[in-house]
């Protein structure tokens, strides 16, 4: 009987490494003659280089070379460069200098003379649609669509617009994006309780733990490249034609990342500065990110304003829902958070009705980039404050009220496409995760005692669902057995963390009965010809690279009948595999052994042994399969599995928190995040995610957050100790999860994605805790810090700023 | 100039191992000196570039710094022990609860293996526009950039607050100051010893600095005398974060109890005020009063009568008032 590998925990082959410290990230690496490079950083949230004098920097002993950004080539990622002459940020890279240590390097900033003209800023997305006020960026102020996509537009509100508002709430003015489906003014009508909320969700920096160092060297015309990235393969393919070069030539280095939360998706960004300074000097370049400068370019989730106006049916049905959005772009890009947070909330709620409308405005702060839930998290956090209100107010149990609005089934959601279809998911089990979740979190029994006060300490549960899509289609899997008999999968998916490079082989292994321990892994380095890979962001590499690998794996499941038969007669059909060998299902004694097969594989040549290649599959893969091809038997293929939907996974989230009455301070007591993400293919790794995600949607109920300074634009909460990322002893040690472990019908594995949807889970639902603790009106943003609960608390009412971002 | 952060420029690193030698080195760079306990307080100003000492002399070798001895009833500790030693040491847990209490709540399990007592005590204010670089009073400036209109100043002060808005952030110093501690002092050769409420200072009595201590000065101990031991000792912290956090308000007292009233109480708080802040007024409502709500309620108000919030601190009257009666009453289990 072959293994069961699928739905089993094993140890993946990076662990020893990383936790005996011998993984060597991009910063562990060294080269002969290596310099070192600093950045110089712009102390003004909006300016014009006017001029840089770097004489003395250059006489400063050591230094090697200075690159500014009129000796960079056109960026490969649109509006956001690598340096620039017109920062548009606090922190903005203007230059860097490679010296031959980072103290030289830092005495030649410091030597650098550099005069700038400052530039009309704003911090506050608000601010900036205010009549007459200033623009973020010189081309507009709002990232708006036209007829030609994207474009840079100016709007400004009236003030009428910002009068109309009432008390705390978000003035809704022009919207530069909507959509809507169904009749909102019938569902409001139909509404036994219509709530309008504002909520301010915060901006974070996402603060990975190894910052985005990365070094470089040329040598012969091929660039060596150590870097930290999510995505192996797709981010080399983007590095190499930013450098000019053929993708052949990037030796491409990343074999354990230290955190991405989707801030390294590609991240190339970063380590062309060293690529460049390499080819400049002809020297190796390292350049270590510091943690303030990671605060800088790192990256950060978008901050949003939200208003929901939510109508309600007695028994707690949505029908009608009109979401407007305030987000903040940041200085560079475009974002899309706003638009995945309408999607989700059309989703998770299944308003019968709804319209969404967004505004998408630039302000003087770091660029946004995807962060782990990057617009689900903030949209479930908007709506969640009217759903837990409506909840208390119609006297409908938390967990019935998402059960009763709960997406099931290929469930709908978003806008009517031009066919005049809406969407809709491949599965979802919500409501199965919901009871599940409900009887494991003993939710009757801690909801009894709820919101009763204990000595100065009261208690509050509550519940959400997060969820984000999870899973694509299409992309190439790729794998040998060979003479020693042993399977070779080649992983081009980064390692970020998630074990998701690992997995997908483990999917191979158990389609070709072969036991864990015959099984080499290839990553993390483009000379170990890895196939076309899923980019590892959107929760997506399980789904997809499991497909991928499901179907080279029955590529070379077919070869090895198709041999076992031409050698030993019969139909390929009639064979079967198991104990390392193809046999014949009626007469076990008749078979081959895997390695036998391999060695014929290469004798018959072909598309056997990989000299003849399926034509869909991605050009980068013909090139990987080309260079193992002979070695053995080949199994490759593109994913071209069926899908009907898309593919969207869910997590509820239960939380009890303990509120102190006297002080303010909110401390979680328990947590469980139950999943519905299809079948589990990997459970520690599961229960990993599930805590791990669960883990960033607290630390942003409770902690976590920046600050800026809105006089001067400048930020206040670069450091640990103030912008306060969740620590492990702000979690309880009984942090639960679980999955209910249905099966996906739309995907071969039944597996789905899980990274994301625990987020939007864990900051709701701990926020509901704390509004069953101390009441639904305590709080309209976001960390809910002691100070924010114990001025309620004092005034009986809201006493925090109800509109003002970065505070 | 550009300004560059994050990277530690270079410095004449000393590393002596005696008190002599180490004061002989601070007398002779005199400002232009900077003395190295645990460096969790220095290492991230030296690597900000913004405080650029000549010479560091780095205290980690010398022996007769460290460690905790018992004297004349009560205890000395030297400046160089660290916290977890506080943390974990006997005599301390049974006769002064409240200083393992104070020093554990201090930053994470990590920092406390290498931050010292000494440290921990004169560390710098971690106001923020201050810690950025920015040219305030307290760095040499015109202006506290903490208390404009627009300025986010959640964590700074609602008393005593004098151009500049800063609060200590120690978290044992009000322990000590309650407990009557001493600070021994090292200058020239010779020791002074300075009490605890003396050795903070304000920006009233200095803008620049948090202590008594000068150029060329050395903290070598900390006195505790033997006044409070096994009394009823009380300790609070309040933060965002469970570790890892400075106080937004600490509340530090002693209470010795006479019949059924309160016979003696000494209280001091963190983070409200440039310094440790010893609360007289609510000592001395709560002295020879009984242990009740009346009582907690009066000390408590009084603790924060003044106060001036700024934009964003209202919430620490009643955080400081609610502490000061807890202090008196005892926290209320769930």
């Amino acid at each position: 009987m072959a293994e069961r590998l699928i739905g089993v925990d094993y140890t993946p082959p990076d662990l020893l490494a990383k936790v005996t410290g011998r993984a060597r990230y991009a910063e562990d690496f060294r080269a002969d003659g290596m310099l070192f490079c600093k950045l110089l950083l712009s102390p003004m949230p909006h300016a014009r280089v006017v001029r840089i004098d770097t004489t003395a920097a250059l006489a400063v002993p050591g230094v090697r070379a200075v690159l500014t950004a009129d000796d960079l080539p056109p960026s490969a990622r649109g509006d956001i460069p690598v340096l620039t002459n017109e920062p548009a940020f606090e922190g903005e890279p203007i230059l860097a200098v490679a010296a031959v240590d980072e103290g030289a390097a830092a005495d030649a900033i410091e030597a650098i003379e550099l005069e700038l003209e400052p530039l009309p800023f704003v911090v506050d997305p608000l601010e900036s649609l205010r009549p007459g006020s200033p623009n973020a960026r010189l081309e507009g102020n709002v990232m708006a669509r036209g007829p030609e996509g994207s474009e840079f537009a100016t709007v400004k509100w009236t003030a009428q617009d910002f009068a109309g508002a009432g008390e705390g709430q978000l003035p809704v003015g022009e919207a530069t994006e909507e959509w809507a489906h169904g009749d909102l003014d019938a569902g409001f009508a139909d509404a036994a309780l219509v709530l309008d909320e504002t909520f301010v969700v915060q901006a974070t920096s996402h603060q990975t733990m190894e910052t985005r160092s990365a070094m470089a060297y040329w040598q012969n015309g091929r660039l060596y490249l150590h870097a930290s990235t999510q995505s192996h393969q797709r981010t080399a393919a983007v590095v190499a034609p930013w450098m000019g070069i053929d993708p052949a030539d990037v030796v491409f280095i990343s074999e354990y990342t230290g955190g991405g939360f989707g801030s390294k998706g590609i991240a190339a960004q970063s380590m062309v500065i060293p690529a460049l300074l390499a080819r400049t000097t002809g020297m190796p370049v390292m350049m270590r990110i510091s943690r303030e400068e990671e605060h800088y370019i790192g990256h950060a989730r978008t901050n949003m304003t939200g208003r929901a106006r939510v109508g309600f049916r007695a028994d707690g049905r949505i029908t009608a829902l009109d979401l407007f959005i305030l987000q903040d772009n940041g200085a560079r890009g475009e974002r899309g958070d706003h638009r995945s947070a309408g999607t989700a909330v059309s989703l998770l709620y299944q308003p019968a009705a709804m319209r969404w409308r967004a505004i998408n405005v630039f302000t003087n702060t770091p660029t946004r980039l995807f962060q782990r839930s990057p617009g689900e998290m903030q949209g479930i956090a908007i709506v969640e404050q009217a759903v837990t209100k409506a909840a208390r107010q119609l006297g409908i149990d938390q967990v019935e009220m998402r059960r009763v609005n709960a997406p099931a089934g290929k469930a709908r959601f978003g806008p009517a496409d031009p066919d005049g279809q809406r969407r809709y998911v491949t599965s979802a089990f919500v409501q199965e995760a919901l009871d599940e979740g409900a009887q494991r979190f003993n939710w009757a029994e801690r909801r009894a005692r709820s919101g009763q006060r204990v000595g100065s300490k009261v208690r509050g549960v509550g519940v959400a669902v997060g969820t984000h899509s999870a899973g694509s289609t299409g992309h190439d899997g790729l794998l040998t057995i060979r003479p020693d008999g042993r399977l070779y999968v080649q992983s081009g998916v980064g390692n970020l963390g998630t074990h998701a490079l690992f997995d997908l082989a483990r999917v191979a292994a158990e389609l070709l009965a072969m036991p864990w321990d015959k099984v080499e892994v290839a990553w993390g380095d483009s000379r170990r010809s890895v196939p076309y890979s899923c980019l590892s962001v959107g929760s997506q590499t399980a789904h997809a690279m499991s497909r991928a690998s499901h179907a080279a794996a029955m590529d070379a499941r077919r070869k090895l009948q198709e041999i076992a038969a031409m050698e030993l007669g019969g139909a390929p059909d009639d064979y079967e595999l198991d104990n390392e060998r193809v046999f014949q299902r009626a007469n076990q004694a008749r078979g081959l052994a895997y390695a036998a097969v391999a060695r014929r594989a290469i004798e018959l040549g072909g598309r056997y042994d990989g000299h003849v290649l399926p034509d869909d599959i991605n050009p980068w893969t013909v090139t990987a399969a080309t260079a193992l091809a002979g070695l053995g038997l080949m199994g490759v293929a593109r994913d071209a599995y069926p899908r009907d939907g898309a593919t969207y996974s869910f997590v509820a989230g239960f939380a009890e928190v303990e509120v102190d009455l006297e002080t303010g301070k909110p401390v979680l007591i328990d947590y469980l995040g139950m999943a519905d993400v299809g079948t589990v293919i990997n459970p520690r790794s599961l229960a990993g995610q599930i805590d791990g995600g669960s883990c960033l949607g607290i630390g942003h109920a409770l902690v976590q957050k920046w600050a800026y300074d809105t006089h001067y634009g400048l930020p206040l909460a670069k450091r640990f100790h103030h912008n306060k990322p969740l620590t492990i002893l702000d979690i309880p040690d009984t942090l639960d999860s679980g999955a209910v472990e249905l099966p996906d019908p739309e995907t071969p594995v039944g597996a789905r994605g899980v990274g994301e949807p625990p987020v939007g889970a864990g900051y709701g639902a701990v926020m509901n805790a704390i509004a069953a603790a101390v009441g639904e009106d305590s709080f309209r943003r976001a960390p809910v810090t002691p100070d924010i609960l114990l001025m309620t608390l004092e005034h009986g009412r809201r006493m925090h700023d109800p509109l003002k971002a970065h505070i | 100039m550009a300004v560059i952060r994050d990277v530690m420029p270079a410095f004449e690193l000393f590393q002596p191992t005696s008190v002599a030698e180490a004061g002989e080195l601070l007398t002779r760079y005199g400002d232009r000196g900077w003395a190295l306990a645990g460096g969790l307080d220095s290492f991230d100003w030296l690597k900000d570039r913004i405080k650029r000492p000549a010479a560091v002399v780095d205290l980690s070798g010398v022996a007769e710094l460290r460690g905790i001895r018992a004297m004349g009833g009560g205890l000395e500790i030297g400046a160089m022990t660290t916290l977890t030693e506080v943390v974990t040491h006997p005599v301390v847990r049974r006769d002064f609860p409240i200083l393992p209490q104070a020093a554990e709540a201090a930053a994470s399990p990590q920092i406390r293996n290498q931050g010292t007592v000494g440290g921990n005590l004169i560390q710098d204010t971690r106001c923020w526009y201050y810690r950025s670089g920015w040219a305030c009073y307290r760095a040499g400036g015109n202006i506290c950039y903490a208390d404009t209109p627009e300025a986010l100043n959640r964590e700074h002060a609602i008393l005593e607050a004098d151009r500049c808005v800063a609060v200590t952030p120690s978290d044992t110093a009000p322990a000590f100051v309650a407990l009557e501690a001493t600070m021994v002092v090292w200058r020239d050769g010779a020791e002074r010893e300075v009490p605890a409420e003396e050795f903070f200072v304000g920006p009233g009595y200095d803008i620049t600095r948090m202590t008594v201590l000068r150029p060329g000065e050395l903290l070598t101990a900390v006195r505790v005398p033997p006044t409070w031991a096994g009394a009823e000792f009380y300790f609070e912290k309040v933060s965002d974060r469970n570790v890892w956090d400075f106080a937004l308000v600490n509340v530090a007292s002693c209470l010795r109890m006479a019949g059924g009233t309160i016979d003696r109480i000494r209280l001091a708080a963190g983070g409200v005020a440039p310094r440790p802040l010893r609360l007289v007024r609510s000592e001395v409502a709560a002295a020879g009063q009984p242990r009740d709500e009346p009582t907690a309620m009066a000390a408590g108000e009084l603790a924060i009568a003044g106060a001036v919030p700024l934009a964003h601190n209202a919430y620490k009257l009643p955080l400081l008032r609610n502490l000061v009666k807890r202090a008196i009453l005892g926290v209320q289990d769930a």
